[in-house]
This record gives structure tokens, C-alpha cells and sequence, in this order.
């Protein structure tokens, strides 16, 4: 057990169970910060995994964008009056059984690539943030300009449905 | 003028409609005029430009074939097939030239006719958008030089041709209309498509040059000339659909639900030709099994139709009727051989035809504001026997109008005897050549009856009197931008601008420049050669000229005798039509016979003769009277049951899967994702397994 | 099942690709339930966030051990991308169907069905 591992499994611990929380917890609030959790614990797996740039991403964009957002929903569809902004649940015994065999199928699966032995870690990237934008800027030049283009769409439609309709 | 100068102006025209169009369906309600003026403005641009592209291409480059490919996607190397690209463009021939004048020449003239038909309409403007996007696709149809693209314009003027008819779609029938045409269009369409694989599955190019190269080269769709016949059938059912042949004409008289203009543009003169081209386009790959099938369809088509539009009492039916009748003729045409005469009949076909429907919506017009200033609802305005005695109040109109009617009849002097005669002979040429001598006779029969029908609404509509003196005072002609149009139409259906000569056509600059393309199926599944066609037509052509005019000039004359002379009140033909009809028929040979035998012979030939005109004539008119009827009522059977079922058939089948797959919305977003999920598990463990 | 433990426990401290995947189907699995669970619309869209989240770290974990590159850090972004411009809508929609509904309850907006 190296310090790599241990690290690993202090923010996989985090994940895992800041996302049972944010699941299982009866009030949306509770849910809402302990998906901040979870999204700090996946900043951390990809720094591990020598993604910096996304990281840093993950954590300006998830956390400081639409974790913020989903606040805003919350404060705006409940009532003030409605202090325990609690909900309910759906069948969810049929729900478990389909999660868990999708679960297990899916760990299974992922288990077995395990070959026995550990390959030797691949040597540690260079910081990642100049190759990735010059990828941004070449090979994915067309899909980086959509993405754009998307981001700008998505902003005016998000303003144009949220604006509060006037009575006609 | 350099050959790419021309090509670019070629996309140009293509181009011009289609800005037009999205600028007017986006803004045209904000457009001054509601953007009328911006369609029309390109529609006559394209048009100039079109003039220009002809003469250059006739002056300049007249036996050269211009094309401009660009590579849309290049799939580099497939594995099983070699490097495969997808290589599309545009080509101008002498074919596509003309085509392309036609196709502006008419869209110019009902975009201004409209601006006076469709005054004060709902949808003016989307009107206007909708003409636009026609214009584009049919001119794509005739610029594509490969198949990819001329089956996108063909699909594309499906579907404005559904949203036109569909223009009022608040009347039941309008709406239904369009479907219909829609859905029928799609049953020739997929034989177009499996045609069109066929061909691409063997030499993996839509390229229309290359097939014919390859084809020539020897190499055979899956080696063999069935599949080759084949090809050329299922190309020709895309024909079949557009064109409204026999046995999917059913569509076309419906159509008619649209404004006239419409009408004039798409169901006349433009889109129904689109088979016709078609058809000229894949000449050289079509084997002579495959023409003879062409050739009875067509003749069969034009024989059906023109027994119904005797029948009919609805002015714009009659005039559908007749389209499908004369388009029957081109591919009549094209199937025996004679390609440029079945082109050349497209052409002069557009003109006094399109000027038959805008002439007929000038009529309806004039009709409908009469009876609206009456309050009178009831009276249908298309109806001929409502009509009458119109000459007086709208000459202009009666005088085109008949212009028209001497051409579709073709009478001498006029372009519509040029290019008919030169069928005829076609036909005459082909019964000699192969012994099917039924072409022929249903060829020069359909003639005489169309001369008839075209001179009955031509009687019941402008000359004799009107029903209502007091509707009568209420008809007035319409404005100049609808007359206008009709004038210069009249003018286009006379001979000299197709060709100098008055009795051959064959001598005019369209047959010139559209000589037929050498053929490139293997000689033993060829028809007969070029020369040696053109040997028997030529041979064929002052006996086909004569027979014409003889039965075109019997059918003139039979439908003055019925309608005019005797002076018999519209109310009474309403009433009894049919036997009406017989009766006059039958008197009217009864008085010829008897004059000409007072005049030269005795009283015991006059007795024999009385005889004779008691049993045998009475009885050939009343057979052939009966006759007629017999096939109108087999036809119309087999459109009410056979054709409407089937297609009934189909919309029923989707709506029963429609109710059975609906129970499985429940509407609520949590089972979609979880049944998806679902779904996907069973999808792994099944490949697991399997 | 002797075996199967033996191998489990010398699997588990030695940190590599799968551990990494494991971590992922856990968290799309908790998404997947919070999507078809819970009622509050809101908190469906959360249940959406990690699933988004789980199929980022196979993208990161892949780009890592795969021998690849950059490539999978790059969908990453993409991913990111998607899911800003999905939480933007996404909560316009809901705010838009609670001026309607008075609800976010997603049971109770089954209007679709019909």
C-alpha cells in the first residue's frame, strides 16, 4: 500500500458515499451539498489520475456552476413555507433489483480485466493542460466550435424558457 | 462565354428560388407586399438567366454535354468494394436547357398569374415561399446529372407539391388531396429507389454518365440483361408515379383541390412532366422489353383518361383528365422511339396547357366573385354547366383559351401539331417495325377525343347563353396581371418559334438539339436502331399528318354539333348527360346520311340505306357509346377499390400499430429510463449468451 | 469461493484501471436509481450529474492505463460541456413547469401521455 492507494481509497470512500447520500437522503438540501462532495471526491480520482486540467474543470464547473444551479432550483420550485423541502419516492423496489444487477453486471464485468497482476503504472504526464488545448485547437477544432455554438444555444434557450411568461 | 461561366449561372438559376424562398418563409409577413415581389423577382432573374444559358449552350457548345462535379463524401477504401467516393453535380445538355427555360419560363408567368389569383388570400405570403422551394427542386430535377440528386429534387417536389395542394387545408378534401398525391407519389417512389440501388449496388455510381459507360463497357447489373430491364422499369415506376400513369394516375385529379395556379404550374406543365424527363434522361439503359412496357402504359394511360374526361362536368377535372391523357402521350412517345417528339410535346405540352389552367382560373375566378357578390354559396363555380356565354364578358380569356384548345387538339398553325403528329408518326413507325398495331389505333383514337372534350368545355363555358342574367352581369374579365401571363402563353402555342415549317416539327430547333442518345444496352436486348427508326418515321409522317388532322377535325366537329348547333339547354345535358349525348349523336349522322343520299340516289337506296343507318350505325354509336362507359366504369372501379384500397390498406396498418404501441406511453419520464435501462441489460446478457 | 477471495484480497490494494471502473458503476449505478426513484425533478437531474460523472472517470481512467493519450481527457471535456448546457435547460424546464404545474413532481406531469 503506497500513498498513491490509500489516496485513492480516502476519495473513493468520499465518492461512494457522498453519492449514496445524495440518492437515498430525504431532503433535497441534504442531497444538493453532499453531491459537492462527490463531485470534489471525482476531482480528486482525476488527479490522480493525472488529469489536472480536468480536475480543475470539474471542480470550476460542477461545483462552482451547476451545483449553484441546482440551489437556485430548489430556493425556486419550494414554497418558503415549505421549510422540509422533502420527497418522496417512487417504486423503488423494482428500481434496487434493476440497479443492482446493473451493478453487478457492470462491476463483474469491470472486475474481470483485472489479469492478476497490476501493470506497472504508466509513467506520469507532463502537466496536462497545453496538450490538451492545442487538441482543442486542431484535431478537435470542429467539435470544439459546435461545442461553442452549443454552449451559446443552450444559454438564450435556458433564458427564453425561464423568462416568466407574460399574460396575454 | 467560357464553359465553367455557364455552369456557375446554371447554379445560379438553381439558387435563385431557393433564397427566395427562405427569405420569404422566414419574413415574409414582414416583407412589403408580403415578399410577393421578392419570389417573383427571382423566378425572373432565373428566368433571363435561363435564356441566356439556352442560347449560349445552342449557339456555342451545341453538342457538348457542360458539367460540374464536386466529391460530397469520400468513404476512401471500403473493404469488398475498392475506394468509393460519392461524386455529385450539375450538367446542362440540350435537354436541360430547354428544360430549364420551360421549368422559368411557366414557374415566371404563375407567380404572376398568383399575384392576381391568390389577392387577399390567408396565406399569401407562405404561398409564395412554397412556389419558391418548387421552383428550386423542379430545377434541380432537370440540372442533377446523377441519379443521388435527382431523386433529393424528386422527393423535394413531392413534397411541395403536397404542401400546395394542401394550401387550404381547412376544406377536408384539400388536405386529404395532398395526402393522397403524397402517399401515392411514395408507391412509384420506392420503385425509383430500388432502381436506382440496383444500378449503384452493381457500379457504385449515381453518376448518370458513368452507368451508361459502364453499361456500354459490357458490365451488366449482376450480369444479366433481366436485371438491366429490370432497372430500367423500376426507374420508370418513379415516372409512373409522378407523371400520374396508369395504373397511379388516381392522384392527379384530386390535385386539382389546389389553387389553379398551382395547378397550371405543377400539375400540368411541370412536376407530372418531371417523369416524362426522367424518362428521356435514362433513354440510352432502357432495354426494348423495358420500352414496350413504357410504350403500353403510356398508351393505356392515354386512352383510360381520355374516355373519363368525356364524362366529366368539372372544368379543372376535365383539364386534369387531359393532362394525364397527353402525358400518357409523351411516354407513349418515348417508349416507341421517338425520343425527341415526346420531348418536344413536353415542351409545347407546358405552354398551352399551363395556359389551359391559368385560362380555366381566370374562368373560376371571375365565377367565384360573381356568385360571392351573390351570397351564393351553393353554386359551384367550377362546374360547366353553370357556365356559358363568357365570350362577351371575358375575351381575352375566351380568345387565349381557344388558342389553347386548337393546339391540345392539334390543328395546324399551332405547336401542339407539331409535336403530336411527330408521336403519331412515332407510333405509325413503331406499329410497322414490330407488328403491335394497337399503339397506333389507341394513339390516333385518343387524338380525336381529345379534340372532342376540349371543344365541349370550350362550347359549355364561353359560347351559348348563361344560366343567371343576373350572375351574368356580375362577370367581368380579370385584372392584366392575370391576362397577361395568358397572352403570352397564347403567343408560345403557335409554330413559329418552334420551328420554321408548319406541317414538320422535326425540322425545329428543339428536335434539332434533342437528337435521340444512341442506346447503351447489348445489341441483342436493344430496340431498333436510331436510322432505322428514323427511316420509318419519316416514312410515317404525311400518313400520320393526315390521319390527325382527320380525327382531331371529326372530333371538332362532333362536339360542335352536340353542343352548339343544336342549341340544346345545359339543364337538360346536366340532367340526362349520357343518353343525351347519344341521342344527339346519333340524329346528327341520321341528317348527314339522309342529305347526302336525297341529293344522289333513288328511293330504294335511300330504303336500304335507312336500313342500314337503323341497325349497323345505331348500333357501332351505341356500342362504342357503350363501350365507353363500360371502360370509364371498369376504370373508375378499379381507382375506387383496387388503388384506393391498397393505398387505404397501408394507412390502416399504420394506424393499428399506432393504437397498439400507444398503450406502452405512459407518459411518465422515470419508466422510459428505467425500461431503457432495462433494455440494455437484456441486450448484454443476450450477446453473452448468444 | 476460497479462491475467489484469495484473488479479491490480493486485487484490492493494488490500485489500478478496474478499481478505478469500479468506483464508475457505483456511481452509475446510484444514478441511475436516483433518476428512476426519486420524485422531485431536481433531484433527477442529480441522479443525471452522476451518471455524467461516472462516465467521465472511465474517460479520464481509460486515457490514464489505456496506452492511449489524450484523447479520452478531451471527450472528458466534452462531457463537461454537454452536461453545463443540460443543467442550464434542464432547470429552465423545471422552473417553466412549476410556473405551470405548481410542481416539480415528475409523476404528476404525465401530460405527454396523451
Amino acid at each position: 500500500m503506497e500513498l498513491f492507494d490509500i489516496a485513492f481509497f480516502v476519495f473513493a470512500f468520499i465518492t461512494v458515499v457522498s453519492a449514496f447520500i445524495v440518492v437515498f437522503s430525504k431532503s433535497v438540501i441534504y442531497s444538493a451539498f453532499s453531491l459537492l462532495f462527490t463531485f470534489f471526491g471525482v476531482a480528486a480520482l482525476y488527479v490522480l489520475l493525472h488529469a489536472d486540467f480536468i480536475a480543475v474543470t470539474q471542480v470550476l464547473i460542477y461545483v462552482g456552476g451547476i451545483l449553484v444551479l441546482m440551489l437556485f432550483g430548489v430556493m425556486l420550485t419550494n414554497k418558503i413555507v415549505n421549510v422540509e423541502l422533502k420527497t418522496g419516492t417512487l417504486h423503488t423496489i423494482p428500481a434496487l433489483l434493476l440497479v443492482s444487477v446493473v451493478a453487478g453486471t457492470l462491476g463483474g464485468l469491470f472486475y474481470s480485466t483485472w489479469k492478476g497482476d497490476v501493470a506497472p503504472p504508466p509513467p506520469p504526464f507532463e502537466s496536462t493542460t497545453k496538450t490538451l488545448g492545442e487538441m482543442l485547437m486542431t484535431s478537435y477544432l470542429l467539435p470544439f466550435e459546435i461545442a461553442s455554438v452549443l454552449l451559446l444555444v443552450a444559454l438564450m434557450g435556458a433564458a427564453m424558457f425561464a423568462r416568466r411568461r407574460t399574460k396575454t | 462565354m467560357s464553359q465553367e461561366l455557364l455552369m456557375y449561372l446554371s447554379v445560379a438559376i438553381l439558387l435563385l428560388p431557393l433564397i427566395g424562398f427562405v427569405k420569404v418563409i422566414f419574413f415574409g409577413k414582414r416583407l412589403p407586399r408580403q415578399g410577393d415581389w421578392l419570389e417573383t423577382l427571382a423566378i425572373s432573374v432565373a428566368l433571363l438567366l435561363s435564356l441566356l444559358v439556352l442560347y449560349q449552350k445552342l449557339t456555342l457548345y451545341h453538342a457538348e454535354t457542360l458539367s460540374l462535379n464536386f466529391t460530397w463524401i469520400d468513404f476512401h477504401d471500403v473493404p469488398g468494394i475498392g475506394p468509393l467516393k460519392i461524386i455529385l453535380g450539375f450538367s446542362i445538355d440540350n435537354l436541360a436547357a430547354i428544360m430549364l427555360v420551360v421549368v422559368t419560363l411557366i414557374s415566371t408567368l404563375v407567380h404572376f398569374f398568383s399575384i392576381g389569383y391568390m389577392q387577399g388570400d390567408v396565406r399569401y405570403s407562405r404561398y409564395f415561399a412554397f412556389l419558391g422551394i418548387f421552383s428550386f427542386s423542379m430545377l434541380m430535377i432537370v440540372l442533377a446529372n446523377n441519379l443521388f440528386l435527382l431523386y433529393v429534387g424528386w422527393e423535394l417536389v413531392g413534397l411541395s407539391s403536397y404542401l400546395l395542394i394542401g394550401h387550404w387545408y381547412e376544406k377536408k378534401s384539400a388536405s386529404d388531396a395532398g395526402m393522397k398525391a403524397f402517399i401515392t407519389n411514395r408507391i412509384g417512389d420506392v420503385g425509383f429507389f430500388v432502381g436506382i440501388m440496383i444500378l449503384f449496388g452493381t457500379f457504385h455510381t449515381f453518376g448518370l454518365t458513368e452507368i451508361f459507360e459502364q453499361v456500354k463497357a459490357g458490365n451488366l447489373p449482376f450480369g444479366s440483361e433481366w436485371w438491366l430491364t429490370a432497372a430500367g422499369v423500376l426507374i420508370f415506376c418513379g415516372a409512373i408515379g409522378k407523371s400520374a400513369q396508369f395504373p397511379l394516375h388516381v392522384w392527379l385529379p384530386d390535385a386539382m383541390e389546389g389553387p389553379t395556379p398551382v395547378s397550371a404550374l405543377i400539375h400540368a406543365a411541370t412536376m407530372v412532366a418531371a417523369g416524362v424527363y426522367l424518362v428521356a434522361r435514362t433513354f440510352p439503359l432502357m432495354t426494348a422489353d423495358a420500352l414496350m412496357v413504357i410504350t403500353y402504359i403510356g398508351a393505356t394511360t392515354a386512352f383510360i383518361s381520355a374516355t373519363i374526361a368525356v364524362a366529366q362536368n368539372d372544368i379543372k377535372k376535365v383539364l386534369a383528365y387531359s393532362t394525364i391523357s397527353q402525358l400518357g402521350y409523351m411516354v407513349m412517345g418515348l417508349g416507341v422511339g421517338a425520343y425527341s417528339a415526346g420531348f418536344f410535346h413536353l415542351v409545347t405540352h407546358a405552354m398551352f396547357k399551363a395556359g389551359l389552367f391559368l385560362g380555366s382560373g381566370s374562368v373560376i375566378h371571375a365565377m367565384h366573385h360573381a356568385l360571392h357578390h351573390q351570397h351564393d354559396h351553393h353554386t359551384d363555380p367550377q362546374d360547366i354547366r353553370n357556365m356559358g356565354g363568357l365570350k362577351a364578358k371575358m375575351p381575352v380569356t375566351f380568345w387565349t383559351f381557344l388558342i389553347f384548345t386548337l393546339a391540345i387538339s392539334g390543328v395546324p398553325l399551332t405547336s401542339g401539331f407539331l409535336s403530336k403528329d411527330s408521336i403519331l408518326a412515332g407510333t405509325l413507325a413503331f406499329g410497322n417495325l414490330t407488328g403491335h398495331i394497337l399503339i397506333p389505333i389507341v394513339g390516333f383514337f385518343v387524338a380525336g377525343l381529345t379534340a372532342f372534350y376540349m371543344f365541349r368545355i370550350v362550347i359549355l363555358t364561353f359560347l351559348g347563353e348563361h344560366k343567371s342574367p343576373e350572375r351574368f352581369s356580375l362577370i367581368h374579365e380579370s385584372p392584366k396581371v392575370m391576362t397577361v401571363p395568358l397572352m403570352i402563353l397564347a403567343a408560345l402555342s403557335f409554330f413559329f418559334f418552334y420551328s420554321m415549317n408548319p406541317l414538320d416539327g422535326a425540322e425545329g430547333w428543339i428536335s434539332q438539339a434533342t437528337q435521340r442518345p444512341e442506346t447503351v444496352v447489348p445489341a441483342s436486348v436493344a430496340a431498333a436502331s436510331t436510322e432505322v427508326f428514323e427511316e420509318a418515321h419519316h416514312h410515317a409522317h404525311y400518313t400520320a399528318m393526315f390521319l390527325s388532322l382527320a380525327v382531331a377535325g371529326l372530333g371538332i366537329l362532333i362536339a360542335f354539333a352536340t353542343y352548339h348547333w343544336k342549341k340544346i339547354s345545359a339543364d337538360k345535358v346536366a340532367e340526362n348527360f349520357s343518353g343525351l349525348h347519344k341521342f344527339l349523336l346519333n340524329k346528327w349522322y341520321f341528317d348527314e346520311l339522309y342529305g347526302v343520299i336525297a341529293i344522289g340516289a333513288s328511293l330504294r337506296l335511300t330504303e336500304i340505306l335507312k336500313w342500314f343507318d337503323n341497325t349497323i350505325i345505331d348500333g357501332i354509336v351505341n356500342g362504342s357509346g357503350w363501350i365507353t362507359k363500360v371502360t370509364s366504369a371498369i376504370s373508375g372501379w378499379f381507382d375506387n377499390w383496387v388503388i384506393d384500397g391498397a393505398v387505404n390498406a397501408v394507412a390502416y396498418i399504420s394506424g393499428f400499430f399506432g393504437i397498439a404501441l400507444k398503450k406502452t406511453q405512459t407518459g411518465k419520464v422515470q419508466t422510459y429510463v428505467a425500461l431503457a435501462v432495462f433494455g440494455v441489460m437484456v441486450f448484454y446478457f443476450a450477446m453473452r449468451l448468444l | 469461493m476460497e479462491t475467489f477471495f484469495a484473488e479479491f484480497i490480493r486485487w484490492l490494494p493494488k490500485v489500478g484501471l478496474s478499481h478505478f471502473l469500479i468506483v464508475s458503476a457505483i456511481l452509475f449505478a446510484l444514478g441511475i436509481y436516483g433518476i428512476s426513484t426519486r420524485r422531485n425533478a431536481i433531484m433527477v437531474l442529480m441522479g443525471v450529474e452522476l451518471v455524467l460523472n461516472a462516465a467521465n472517470i472511465n474517460f479520464v481512467a481509460f486515457s490514464r492505463y489505456g496506452g492511449v493519450n489524450f484523447d479520452g481527457q478531451v471527450a472528458a471535456i466534452f462531457v463537461i460541456i454537454l452536461a453545463a448546457a443540460e443543467a442550464a435547460v434542464a432547470l429552465a424546464i423545471v422552473l417553466n413547469i412549476y410556473q405551470r404545474f405548481q410542481t416539480v413532481n415528475v409523476d404528476e406531469i404525465s401530460t405527454m401521455k396523451e
